[in-house]
């Protein structure tokens, strides 16, 4: 056993992480939440703001940051959607457009009383990392004239007297990381006292926790905090229980329970090996 | 002349910016600034798109090791941006009903909007999928108790590895409230909020005093290694 494990073939673990993550996507294992208080103050911070409140919706992420960042990115656009709440997207991702696309066709789909121009507004990219952020929240137009697809901002209802980002009630920003909520801390939050909630990647999520209370209100850490932001958006609004798709974090716990045990279990593995080994005076 | 209009330009937008944050009557000059640095980081972009060109084209021509790769490099960009200059199989919109070159590039059912969907998406997700596979492995090779500092690496990746997923929070329901600290998640808020942010803290202050230093190094002069080797 010990000359086996010893040896072990690389392919066996890839194996095992592949029905760790197979078996519950499969079997559609599903827990109950805890949430813990930082996610609670970030849905606190959207759900307790009048209804029809400005909130800047900041998404910083790519393709590859997908799976972890975008059930968060459709909670946070489903939450603002129940309140109400006008919605001015921007990414300074140039991967970025096709996500926020992915979270105005789901206000198409399921709000279709909300209406383009009048509760949401996809401002789509700008490029200069965190230039645009420095010139929008002195002068929008500065650095934005229209909207993605060509329309002048003096065109549309909700973007016709806003001047710049110091006038929102909330900025949300997902990001995968540069340019991301540091940036939108630095030069947005904090320079105007502008309330700023984030959700990031787990990598990311131990850089910005100085950040918290102060800074930002809150903060969801990769998909957990993904997951246990679900858990608070069904409980508030129950209608949302019959739609598999505002449950994917939820749905994703399953492979990262079983996945983290694995890797429990191999790190385990290695070290009883390691002991034997150093015993018997191979190591 | 090479090195100092740059460095003109480089110390003298700093010093707008600057000045601009502290002193409300300039904050059009920072404004100015930054107009000036978004235009060139667009312009960045055809540049950037330029050095892939000739780099790759001197790979393949030189037929280094890998060249294959850079042709594949090369085919994949022109692609792309052919297809997305030229707006191929984007159709007419509402708006624009005689025209389809005013309809969005990357329309849904557009070349570019397929080339994003099905080629670009899955190999970027599937790159960073990967991460999990090499990750069990090399854990399991390469994380060991070897001494006190790595026991306490490893009791940490334990605790935090449990506390998020859903069995973190199993314990909260099974201890008793005075010991309810003792469950994994609460460890592991514990473990991110104060030793964590301890730590990070005193890393962001010390990053954040290098920057300072750096730029005003970079501002007055003093620092010109960002110009690169060139003659004067």
């Amino acid at each position: 056993m010990y000359e086996f494990l010893k040896n072990l073939d690389r392919r066996w673990i890839f194996l095992l992480i592949l029905l760790a993550v197979a078996i519950p996507i499969l079997g559609e294992w599903q827990f109950p939440e805890k949430p813990s208080p930082m996610v609670q103050s970030v849905f606190d911070a959207i759900e307790n703001l009048p209804a029809g409140s400005d909130i800047w919706m900041a998404y910083d992420y790519d393709p590859g940051s997908q799976g972890e960042l975008h059930p968060m990115a459709l909670a946070f656009t489903r939450q603002c959607a129940f309140k109400r709440h006008k919605m001015y997207f921007m990414t300074l991702w140039p991967q970025g457009p096709p996500m926020i696309q992915k979270n105005i066709e789901l206000l198409i789909k399921e709000f279709p009383d909300l209406e383009y121009g009048v509760d949401y507004v996809n401002l789509g990219y700008r490029p200069g990392y965190e230039g645009p952020i420095k010139l929008a929240v002195i002068d929008l137009r500065k650095t934005i004239a229209a909207d993605v697809d060509g329309k002048s901002l003096d065109d549309l209802p909700m973007t016709r007297d806003f001047k710049n980002i110091q006038e929102v009630d909330l900025i949300v920003n997902v990001s995968a990381g540069y340019p991301g909520t540091k940036e939108w801390v630095l030069y947005a939050s904090t320079s105007y006292n502008i309330p700023t909630v984030a959700g990031c990647t787990g990598v990311q999520a131990p850089y910005l926790y100085p950040y918290v209370p102060q800074q930002l209100d809150g903060l969801l850490g990769a998909i957990k905090g993904a997951a246990e932001y679900e858990f608070l958006l069904l409980e508030a609004y129950p209608s949302l229980r019959e739609n598999p798709k505002a449950q994917e974090a939820l749905r994703r716990m399953g492979p990262q329970l079983l996945a983290h045990l694995v890797l429990i279990g191999l790190i385990v593995a290695g070290n009883v090996i390691y002991f034997v080994g150093r015993s018997r005076g191979d190591v | 002349m090479k090195r100092t209009v740059p460095m003109v330009i480089a110390a003298v937008t700093g010093f707008v910016l600057i000045v601009s944050y502290f002193i409300p009557l300039t904050e059009e000059w920072g404004s100015i600034a930054m107009q000036w640095f978004n235009v060139l980081a667009a312009i960045a972009f055809v540049l950037g798109g330029s050095n892939l060109m000739r780099m790759n084209l001197q790979k393949i021509s030189d037929r280094r090791p890998g060249w294959g790769y850079a042709a594949v490099t090369l085919i994949a960009f022109l692609v792309t941006l052919c297809v997305g200059l030229l707006k191929v199989g984007v159709q007419p919109t509402e708006s624009f009903p005689t025209n389809a070159w005013a309809a969005p590039y990357n329309q849904e059912g557009s070349f570019l909007w397929w080339l994003y969907e099905y080629m670009y998406k899955p190999l970027q997700a599937t790159m960073f999928a990967l991460l999990a596979f090499f990750i069990a492995s090399a854990a399991f090779r390469a994380f060991r108790a070897k001494n006190p500092e790595s026991i306490a690496l490893l009791a940490t990746a334990f605790i935090v590895l449990m506390g998020r997923t859903y069995v973190g929070g199993l314990m909260r329901d099974v201890l008793p409230a005075s010991l309810e600290w003792l469950s994994f998640d609460s460890m592991t808020n514990y473990i991110m909020s104060v030793f964590n942010l301890a730590g990070m803290r005193a890393i962001t202050i010390g990053i954040a005093l290098g920057v300072a230093s750096t730029s005003l190094k970079v501002l007055l002069g003093v620092d010109r290694s960002y110009l690169g080797a060139g003659d004067e």
